[in-house]
């Protein structure tokens, strides 16, 4: 946790470059919703903001539920998700929403063994550890998945998330794919009804009864357990491959033919260095910025800070915290659905964004 | 004339506490209606399911409603021989003593521990130990909350407790020995039946204070939305759960949280008048 907060603390710190241009007019960009990619966007809009010098960009991580609805109810000017949007909530909103994914995330399985550092796992013998049907470490099917160790004869405990949580809906949609069971007991969602195992608030919660019991094992988001370092499971992706939950591997589950429009789940990804439990998160924003009092510059500031967040400088910043930067095919379509982003049906020149932004930025390696 | 500002002073801030508390009640019971009218306030008390998913949604609060007074009663049980040896030593054993002096300050002492710290040492030192003891496997539940909670209340119960002890009349214990009587059968005929109705009294504040606690329950209980079976499981307390669920909730489970809230309250708040009751039947006496 500490190590955590202090690695924001220092990333955020450590961008103070220089602050170019004159404010004579403060624009204010505000957003809300996820909390998951919060440390990121709070870092990279303080960039931004440092570089720009007239901007302040406001973002209320209230959760993702609350990010669309006030995108819907236009209190901001862009809202954030884990979750694209549904056919339901589009109908719902004032106007065509464009999603531009920012970083991709993954949940991992932390563990304690005491002798095992390296352990394999595969999505059905997750849902069936969750749903109380593996109850030993040296269940005969972890054992057949796990050749070259030596399990212990110990109980397995499996920890979860005992607050509603983004993490917990993308563990078990990842679940309700390779698991007909899971599916039909558990279903996916941000809180379930479980049945086995010990619940604890918040990924630091989940880590730390991990951390602190022998033979448990737990569900963190992977921006959380890289910074920490945790003892992490390799998965068995759909191409049959054991994968460390890493960046390059979480970025590589993006590696597949994507939609134009960007809503895509990644989740058991195809390719074969994928990751398999890994997610995009998203910016939503309205396609024609002409609503409201929205003047045609704020729409241009919007369309700058997104163009930032994608920029190599972004996502080296998201790489930094451990949130995996998008892949080149899922940059590319971000960039064409930035460009249908306009103002009354005339395209938005954002002029702002210069090409010097890579040598101002010195960010921490 | 200052004396009318001051009274008014007092008059307005009285009030304003009344109002408060009225307030407090009126959000928790407006709040609530939501849950209590789609499920009937007994079937909400009595309803063990909690199931957050969408699809299939309901909530019962019967698991937390247990989960609750297993800990709160457990704790109680496990408090009553320390607290009432702490009385004893203080109130009537070493009364006026240096020593009871520094037993009552180090006893106070453990009421000013934050309960963040309390759960931090639960977690981190008395669970190993509940682990080696074979309760379970990972030392969460009912039996780990029970005991941490049970040093929580002992100054709670403790402190009272010797205070009506030591307001024994000295001519009625003087009475006794003057018939012959050990210090031993003093206490336990003379000063112990005197305050017992204190004693209990003080005993039933201290299950309130167990009934509320928070943070350091869930740092230890375990957070199963499951009926606990017995002490080694583990469960969830009325408390814990809307620490656990309150930030991301909203709309009926929302509503199903702050129902529990008020249950809660209810329960405490009928805690502590039979604590006053017994209290006054003692002044009576």
């Amino acid at each position: 946790m500490l190590c955590f907060l202090l690695s924001v603390l220092v990333l955020s710190c450590s961008n103070s470059s220089s602050n170019s241009g004159e404010s004579s007019t403060v624009t204010s960009i505000s957003g809300a919703g996820a909390t998951f990619p919060y440390p990121y966007y709070n870092i990279v809009f303080r960039d931004y903001m440092r570089q720009q010098g007239n901007i302040t960009v406001n973002y209320g991580a209230i959760g993702s539920g609350g990010g669309i609805r006030s995108l819907r109810d236009r209190s901001v000017d862009f809202g954030a998700s884990d979750a694209f949007l549904n056919e339901k909530e589009i109908a719902s909103m004032n106007g065509e929403v464009i999603h531009i994914a920012t970083c991709l995330g993954g949940v991992v399985m932390a563990y304690t063994l005491k002798g095992v550092d390296s352990l394999r796992l595969t999505g059905p013998l997750i849902a069936d550890i969750y749903l109380g049907k593996i109850k030993k470490w040296n269940d005969p099917r972890l054992v057949a998945e796990n050749p070259a160790i030596k399990l212990p004869d110990l109980d397995i405990t499996p920890v979860y998330r005992s607050d509603g949580s983004g993490t917990t809906y993308n563990f078990s949609d990842y679940l309700c794919v390779v698991s007909p069971e899971w599916k039909e007991i558990m279903g996916k969602g941000k809180a379930l009804k479980w049945e086995a195992g010990i619940a604890a608030k918040g990924n630091p919660g989940v880590a730390g009864i991990v951390q602190q019991t022998e033979g448990a094992i737990g569900y963190i988001g992977s921006e959380y357990a890289l910074t920490l370092k945790l003892p992490t499971a390799k998965l068995k992706n759909r191409a049959g491959r054991y994968v460390d939950a890493t960046l390059e591997s979480i970025s590589a589950a993006a590696n597949v033919e994507l939609p134009d429009d960007m809503r895509a789940t990644i989740t058991d990804s195809g390719d074969p260095n994928a990751y398999p439990m890994s997610l995009f998160t998203w910016i939503l924003v309205y396609r024609d910025q002409k609503y409201d009092n929205r003047t045609v510059e704020d729409a241009s500031q919007l369309v700058d800070l997104l163009q930032y967040v994608i920029s190599p400088n972004g996502q080296k910043v998201a790489a930094q915290i451990n949130y995996a930067p998008l892949p080149p095919q899922a940059l590319e379509k971000n960039r064409q659905l930035i460009s249908k982003i306009n103002y009354g049906g005339a395209a938005i020149v954002s002029g702002n964004l210069s090409e010097a932004t890579d040598s101002t930025n010195t960010v921490l390696k | 004339m200052k004396d009318k500002i001051f009274r008014l002073f007092l008059f307005v801030a009285a009030l304003l506490v009344l109002v408060l508390a009225a307030a407090i009640v009126y959000a928790l019971v407006s709040r609530s209606s939501e849950a209590f009218q789609e499920y009937g306030i007994l079937e909400f008390m009595t309803n063990a399911e909690w199931d957050p998913r969408s699809a299939t949604e309901e909530y019962g609060a019967l698991s937390f409603i247990l989960g609750t007074l297993y800990t709160a009663f457990f704790a109680l049980l496990l408090c009553i021989p320390f607290a009432l040896s702490v009385a004893l030593f203080n109130g009537v054993y070493f009364k006026e003593k240096k020593i009871a002096g520094v037993v009552r300050s180090v006893v106070d002492l453990l009421a000013g521990i934050p309960s963040i710290v309390y759960g931090l040492w639960g977690f981190y030192t008395v669970r190993p130990l509940v682990i080696d003891l074979g309760v379970n496997a990972q030392g969460f539940g009912i039996f780990l909350s029970s005991i941490v909670l049970a040093i929580m209340i002992i100054p709670y119960a403790s402190s009272l407790s010797s205070e009506f002890l030591s307001m024994v009349p000295n001519n009625l214990k003087e009475g006794a020995y003057s018939l012959g009587a050990t210090r031993f059968e003093v206490v336990q005929h003379v000063s112990m039946p005197m305050a017992s109705s204190g004693i209990v009294a003080s005993f039933i504040l201290a299950l309130g204070r167990a009934l509320g606690e928070t943070m350091a329950v869930t740092m230890l209980i375990g957070n199963t939305n499951r009926i606990p079976h017995g002490l080694r499981d583990t469960g969830n307390t009325m408390a814990s759960v809307i620490a656990n669920q309150f930030g991301e909730a909203d709309g009926l489970k929302l509503s199903a949280l702050i129902a529990i809230g008020l249950l809660l309250f209810i329960i405490t708040a009928v805690i502590n008048l039979i604590a006053k009751l017994v209290m006054k039947k003692l002044s009576h006496a």
